[in-house]
């Protein structure tokens, strides 16, 4: 066991390496740099920059150095956790940058991967228990219809409906007078108040196909002889369903799980975005459309890193959760 | 991952059902039919799985004509119109008499002084019938040129089904239009993605050894990237839409991105299905004839492995549909003066603009429907490619 985890990190390893020079390639790709795209803002301003001026930003950010040099100067200070300073953030380190959002980020993520796996194994598992009744066809087609509207959309309804019915300001996570504020209880209360959209929203997109796994799943399992086996000794019905069909219908949603761990952290990009929340995944976006390279590719290494783990927690908790599965 | 030993449970080995209750059942008589006609036969008793197929061919139908049928050009730009609500249609007028031809009013535009918003207001006295097969602006349906349309007013006055956007360009055909690349770019994305997770994965599953240990971290480390950054990252790379580079390179290309990520999904599924098939007897069997690799791959892999390539393949239509929708939707997927569904939303992207004016979000009710119709599809084919599913 111990073996066969340290063959797959050292895997990891490789694989990081080879992910952080196509990541960081691919953070170069768009044309122009983020000073281009800085003395477009400062021209649309009115300002103008002398080519001294410019010549000093170039050396400041190191722009005229060779892309490997870029490169190694960024993933040597990645390794050792200095991530560099961002440039659109007035030069701020991307360390902190990136920590002042994270803990709404993940704790947004968190209550809606609950909500989600809340409503979708009960719901699973009743749509399969309870197959072509009245009650499934209505869940199936909802499914289809949960699976099919684009997140962004639900983000979109949720707020007319938000500002129409309820007549509350929408978007963002914070009124304005606590916009700036420290955190205290009134601000908190307010959060509480505009936080439900966020959470329903990511909730609804996963949930559809969650569910709709774990049906298809434990209609498998439920065909197999050894629940037959259970049912013919007299078991109750809800024990041979949750305890030895259940279990066994769950190993693609551990596996799902796992593949979940770096959606915490980076948050629904897009409805988060259209929601303004002050979550990381518009930052990260923002900085990729700007070549701000350091937000940008530490952001990305940081996801990478986190899917590799997912997957590697995922098949050690599959390992724990099912005896029968060993290590080669 | 592969390196587990799982005796796989969801797989049951038989056919639950008793074999007397097969035989009643002419669709299940194996020994006549080929699997092509037993797939097709199984499909087409799947109420669900043929709503969605009729369903496509007839939105394929509208798009493709959609210059056609919608009473304006999808460029039009109607400066007295700008974010005009949907014109009423009616059959009967305020008085309550009936007509069978419908008609609409027409509107007079005003600037409201103290809201400074353009108000649009009916005149009741002023009935404009609803013609079909009239003459208006030249589009361009396919490649046939003309100025007919099948829905129109009389003369000059334009009729707005689903309302006008913040050029006053008619909804209704900037719909039409738009689903012509939305419900292609799918298509095209998993054709790429089939073409490359069928030949990596099938190779990789075949050869194992050397070329499946590289497959495998290639596929890892596409996974381990985040979906919509990399869709962002890679669209923002491709150039501006400039003389050389055209809205059609830029479609294509976008199918690129969106398949770059879709391939590995099918490569990994395929792998295993063909390292199945390679130690089954028939493979073995040829193996022992002297068969050589490539003609096991062509005469035995693809074709046993062909419905299960298609089937993956409609299942992730729809994720590619939703796909370009929100990169268009961000601004990285179609840029104008191309439009898709995505790029039509950008302009409902605030919720102050869709709440004055709702019916800017029509397009998303054309992506819904879509998706959910190629997932109907998909799921169907799933159904009746899976032996063992009843």
């Amino acid at each position: 066991m111990i073996n066969y985890i340290l063959r797959r990190i050292g895997y990891m390893l490789v694989t990081l390496v080879i992910i952080a020079v196509l990541g960081y390639i691919i953070i170069e790709l768009p044309s122009g740099s983020y000073l281009e795209y800085e003395i477009n803002r400062l021209r649309q301003q009115g300002g103008n920059l002398s080519q001294d001026q410019i010549r000093s930003l170039e050396i400041r950010y190191g722009l005229n150095d060779p892309a490997y040099v870029r490169f190694w100067k960024w993933i040597s200070g990645f390794v050792v956790g200095d991530f560099g300073v961002s440039f659109q953030y007035q030069q701020q380190p991307v360390g902190s940058l990136i920590g002042q959002r994270l803990l709404l980020t993940i704790g947004i993520s968190t209550f809606s991967l609950f909500l989600a796996w809340g409503i979708a194994v009960p719901v699973g598992v009743y749509s399969a228990t309870h197959r072509y009744t009245i009650p499934d066809y209505a869940i199936t087609v909802i499914q289809f219809l949960g699976l099919s509207i684009p997140s962004f959309l639900v983000a979109l309804v949720l707020m007319v409906f938000a500002q129409r019915v309820l007549g509350q300001e929408v978007g963002g996570l914070f009124s304005d007078q606590y916009r700036a504020a420290p955190w205290s209880f009134a601000k908190f209360a307010d959060m509480l108040k505009k936080v439900w959209i966020p959470i329903l929203v990511i909730a609804f997109g996963s949930t559809a196909g969650l569910s709709r796994i774990m049906r298809a799943n434990l209609l498998d399992v439920l065909g197999m002889q050894y629940v037959q086996t259970a049912r013919s000794k007299g078991l109750k019905e809800s024990k041979v369903v949750w305890k030895h069909a259940v279990k066994n219908a769950m190993h693609p949603l551990i596996m799902i799980l796992g593949g979940s761990l770096p959606g915490i952290i980076s948050g629904e990009t897009v409805v988060a975005i259209v929601l303004n929340l002050p979550t990381v995944g518009p930052m990260y976006f923002q900085a990729q459309m700007n070549q701000d390279v350091y937000l940008a590719a530490s952001f990305l290494m940081f996801l990478s890193i986190l899917g590799l783990l997912g997957n590697l927690i995922a098949d050690i908790v599959l390992a724990w959760v099912d005896p029968r599965i060993r290590y080669e | 991952m592969s390196e587990f030993n799982v005796t796989n449970p969801q797989t049951p080995a038989e056919p639950e059902k008793p074999a007397f209750e097969v035989f009643d059942d002419p669709v299940s008589d194996v020994g006549e039919l080929s699997q092509w006609q037993l797939m097709r036969i199984r499909y087409s008793k799947n109420k669900l799985a043929m709503i969605g197929l009729i369903g496509m061919a007839v939105i394929y139908v509208i798009v493709f004509l959609g210059e056609f049928i919608a009473p304006n050009w999808y460029r039009y730009q109607n400066r007295d119109y700008i974010y005009g609500p949907p014109t009423p249609i009616t059959f009967t007028d305020p008085e309550g008499n009936f007509s069978l031809r419908p008609y609409t009013y027409a509107t007079t535009t005003e600037l409201n002084p103290e809201t400074f918003k353009f108000e649009f207001t009916p005149d009741f006295d002023q009935k404009l019938p609803i013609r079909f097969f009239v003459r208006g602006d030249t589009v361009n349906v396919l490649w046939w040129q003309t100025d007919l349309h099948l829905i129109g007013l009389d003369g000059d006055q334009r009729i707005y089904v689903l309302g006008a956007d913040g050029l006053g360009r008619d909804m209704f055909a900037r719909i039409l239009v738009g689903g012509q690349i939305s419900s292609t770019v799918g298509l095209f994305g998993v054709a790429l993605s089939i073409v490359l997770g069928s030949v990596l994965g099938t190779a990789s599953g075949f050869f194992g050894g050397f070329i499946d240990d590289m497959m495998q971290r290639a596929i890892e480390v596409l996974g381990a990237f985040p979906q919509i950054p990399l869709w962002a990252a890679l669209a923002a790379a491709l150039p501006p839409i400039s003389q050389s580079f055209t809205v059609i390179h830029r479609y294509f290309l976008i199918t690129v991105v969106l398949s770059v990520v879709g391939w590995t999904g099918l490569a990994r599924q395929l792998r295993a299905k063909v390292m199945a098939y390679r130690n089954a007897d028939f493979s073995q069997a040829a193996l022992a004839a002297g068969s050589t690799d490539w003609r096991i791959i062509f005469t035995h892999m693809v074709p046993n492995g062909a419905s299960h390539i298609i089937v993956i393949g409609a299942l992730s239509i729809p994720g590619m549909i939703l796909g370009e929708t929100a990169l268009s939707f961000l601004g990285l997927g179609i840029l104008p003066p191309a439009v898709s569904w995505g790029s039509l939303l950008t302009d409902a992207q605030q919720v102050r603009v869709v709440v004055q004016h709702p019916w800017l979000l029509i397009p998303a009710l054309a992506v819904v429907i879509t998706v959910l119709l190629f997932s109907l599809i998909g799921d169907g084919l799933r159904d009746a490619v899976d032996p063992y599913s009843i």
